[in-house]
């Protein structure tokens, strides 16, 4: 029976449930909903939640950790001396899956029979042919270790199916009929049923904040693994990135990260003011209909893939750099050399981070309350002298704020400078040559054919980590002052 | 406590500070204020109360022209200060709110150090020439807000730190540090409790002796205490306008009457 088909069958339990709960909360109440505690769909709700959620709840653990533990036992039964010279364990478990997944589509499709299939003592090279023919996938010769584990992971996976089959359904039927028998007229179905959404809402709320957690764990995992071939001090100290796939590599992280910080300044050098300035206009002294049309405009730039800023930098802004700054360019001074520069990249995103930096700073703006402009005014200051000596002021650590968002966004973005900033990694000031950073590294590292073994494709993993390290500080930082800053007008 | 008695009652024939002709308002197409005449004198508390909505603080707000901050508010009629018309293009709405200084409803200290609170009028008209000027004016602003000997030994502190009388204290030094000639009080107690109320009050009574104030206040004891001149709003029409003892106990109109006794409001 397929995952489907179980999926639906709960789905009827809990609609019949919801309809034969409902109908006999009624009739205890002699059809006189008055005489209910609750209304009458809540005693519903509450049998199709009980036969639904305990169920479903069972049903994910169970796909969750049952491939785990048939992977564990069935990789114990591969004798060490099966394992060739230049492979591991893992290798051959992903053969003995793939020759777990051949049997069960050869005997789906006919080409053999279940028997056959079962037979531990089977003639190997019979049995390769008859897997072959039946179009079935194989990249190795299958031995008998292999031949023994598969079949072993086949009746394991099949009989923790059926297993687990038997157990949702029990749990579904066993929770509906709980739910049924107590269901009466006093019983507080609302409150229990309010109760269970509650829970389900805190559940959402734990899968975003378990998934963050996940996420470190995994890129965790992999940079303790790459520092255990990779010597930390070269990482974080180093001076050279040179991965060279043939071993021998240095991997230090400070050319990039200084090409990512270099990259980010130039970004927020565009942004900050020109976000800033349009947040001032926009707020104080845009009228009604102007912000109705341009905050809308400014706001589409948000919305543009960063893919598409990409292309922009690559055809538009570069070359346009390259013809003022270049060899026999407008200014004559032969700095750039070539489309890809770091002021490229820092242009480009700069204006991505526009509308980021004007749409927060705007709110803010417009958060500092309405007396403190009349205090002002009252005083006799200018409208810009107000701006500029009471409401930037007031709004300042929650530009701040906005600002260090930007940033965040800045260090953690891809595509912009992947298209734009070229590939180079080395430590320069000069913004008119091209830079890498830590995001275009990682996406160079795990691109095409790749070990996960060798350092070289690891390193992605502690880049990425450090980068998480670096956005989730700011973020933390950008939070507490923004914050801060709400409380101020208490 | 008898209010008709606390307050000197002998009015002078003081000069005229402001003098209001045929006052119309409009926001949008209400019609807001109708054909108000009031002739404000120097040196003298005028109050102005009426139930909510009759006009009074759009009115205050006419005479120092916050209302031009309003998009849809329009203003005819004269209005005069010293005989000058405060609605003439040739007058700077900036300049002329530097000489009349408005307090606020809800106290509104800036974002900023008490110091820098009372400093800021007098650092954008340029009253001081120096570091020590500015001290002066700042001691002598304090001084007169009756708020200096609380606050003297932490001019650095942030004035939202304050309480909410000592806040509203500090606005009222705030806006006498620019040296105004006229302060308009916007209901100044209203968010007050009633120690630091008494407190503003008696400040008011100080600032007499020195500038016009105009207070709108929604508390017709707190009109009868502090103020020599009176006048009633009602529905965008000024009622009746007059000395505030015969306003009280022998009314001429009788909304006035019904409003001070309670029956409309």
């Amino acid at each position: 029976m397929a995952l489907s088909w179980l999926l639906l069958i709960l789905l009827a339990l809990a609609v019949i449930g919801y309809f034969a709960g409902r109908s006999r909360a009624l009739a205890s109440a002699g059809g006189d909903t008055r005489d209910l505690h609750s209304l009458p769909s809540y005693y519903g709700y509450n049998v199709a939640l009980s036969a639904l959620v305990p169920a479903l709840v069972v049903l994910i653990i169970w796909l969750l950790v049952q491939p785990m533990i048939v992977n564990s036992t069935v990789s114990g039964i591969i004798p060490d001396q099966a394992i060739p010279e230049g492979s591991n364990r893992g290798l051959i478990m992903s053969e003995v899956r793939r020759v777990a997944n051949g049997l069960e589509g050869a005997v789906a499709s006919g080409a053999m029979t279940e028997a056959q299939a079962q037979d531990g003592s089977a003639d190997i090279e019979t049995l390769t042919k008859t897997l072959k023919d039946a179009g079935q996938v194989l990249t190795q010769d299958i031995t008998q270790p292999i031949l023994v584990a598969a079949q072993k992971f086949r009746s394991m996976t099949s009989t923790g199916t059926v297993a687990m089959q038997v157990v949702v359904l029990a749990l579904a039927l066993l929770g509906a009929a709980f739910a049924y028998v107590r269901t009466h007229k006093e019983f507080r179905a609302r409150n229990v049923v309010e109760q269970g959404v509650l829970a389900l809402l805190l559940l959402a709320a734990s899968i975003a904040i378990l998934t963050t957690v996940g996420i470190v764990l995994s890129m965790l995992f992999e940079t303790m693994n790459f520092f255990q071939l990779h010597s930390w001090k070269d990482f974080f100290f180093g001076s050279t990135w040179a991965p060279n796939f043939r071993g021998g590599s240095e991997l230090s992280i400070l050319p990039l990260l200084w090409g990512t910080l270099y990259i980010s300044l130039i970004a927020l050098l565009v942004a900050v003011p020109i976000g800033l300035f349009a947040a001032i206009y926009l707020s104080e002294y845009a009228s009604g209909a102007t912000r109705a049309i341009a905050k809308p405009l400014l706001e589409i730039l948000a919305g543009i893939p960063t893919i598409v800023y990409g292309l922009f930098a690559l055809l538009t802004v570069g070359p346009a750099l390259v013809s003022m700054f270049g060899q026999g360019g407008t200014l004559g001074v032969g700095w750039m050399a070539s489309s890809n520069a770091v002021l490229t990249a820092g242009l480009v995103m700069g204006i991505m981070l526009i509308p980021f930096v004007s749409s927060l700073s705007d709110d803010i703006i417009n958060a500092v309350p309405q007396s403190m402009r009349d205090g002002s005014l009252g005083l006799g200051a200018t409208h810009s002298e107000t701006v500029r000596s009471v409401i930037l002021p007031a709004a300042l650590p929650g530009i701040v704020g906005a600002v260090l968002l930007a940033a965040s966004r800045a260090i953690g973005e891809t595509m912009i400078v992947v298209m734009a900033a070229g590939a180079i990694a080395k430590f320069s000031g000069n913004p008119f040559e091209a830079m890498t950073t830590i995001t275009t590294r990682i996406v160079s590292q795990l691109t095409g054919d790749t070990d996960f073994a060798s350092p070289e494709t690891l390193v992605a993993f502690a880049l990425g980590l450090t980068l998480f390290i670096i956005t989730l500080g700011l973020n933390i930082f950008a939070l507490y002052i923004v914050r801060k800053y709400r409380e101020q007008y208490e | 406590m008898n209010d008709m008695t606390r307050v000197e009652r002998t009015v002078d024939s003081k000069a005229i500070k402001i003098a209001a002709k045929k006052v119309q308002v409009y926001y949008g197409e209400t019609h807001a204020i109708k054909d108000v005449d009031v002739e404000i004198e120097d040196k003298t508390v005028t109050a102005f109360i009426g139930p909510s909505g009759c006009g009074k603080s759009t009115f205050l707000r006419c005479l120092n022209r916050m209302n031009d901050t309003i998009d849809i508010c329009r203003v005819k009629g004269d209005i005069l200060l010293d005989g000058e018309d405060i609605y003439d293009k040739r007058v700077d709405p900036v300049q002329l709110r530097a000489k009349v200084g408005m307090v606020f409803q809800k106290p509104n200290p800036f974002p900023k150090s008490i110091y820098d609170n009372v400093a800021y009028g007098p650092r954008i008209h340029g009253l001081a020439k120096n570091k020590a000027e500015l001290d002066e004016i700042v001691e002598k602003s304090l001084r007169r807000g009756a708020i200096w000997d609380e606050v003297k030994d932490r001019l650095d502190a942030p004035g939202t730190g304050l309480s909410g009388g000592q806040q509203q204290r500090l606005c009222i030094a705030r806006a006498i540090a620019t040296a105004p000639e006229v302060l308009l009080m916007d209901e100044p107690c209203s968010a007050l409790d009633p120690i630091a109320t008494a407190q503003v009050e008696e400040l008011i009574d100080e600032l007499r002796s020195r500038y016009s104030v105009v207070i709108v206040t929604h508390s017709m004891q707190q009109a009868a205490r502090v103020s020599q001149k009176t006048a009633f709003f009602h529905l965008g029409n000024l009622v009746e306008f007059g000395e505030t003892g015969q306003i009280f106990t022998n009314p001429e109109d009788p909304r006035t009457e019904s409003y001070i006794t309670g029956r409309i409001g």
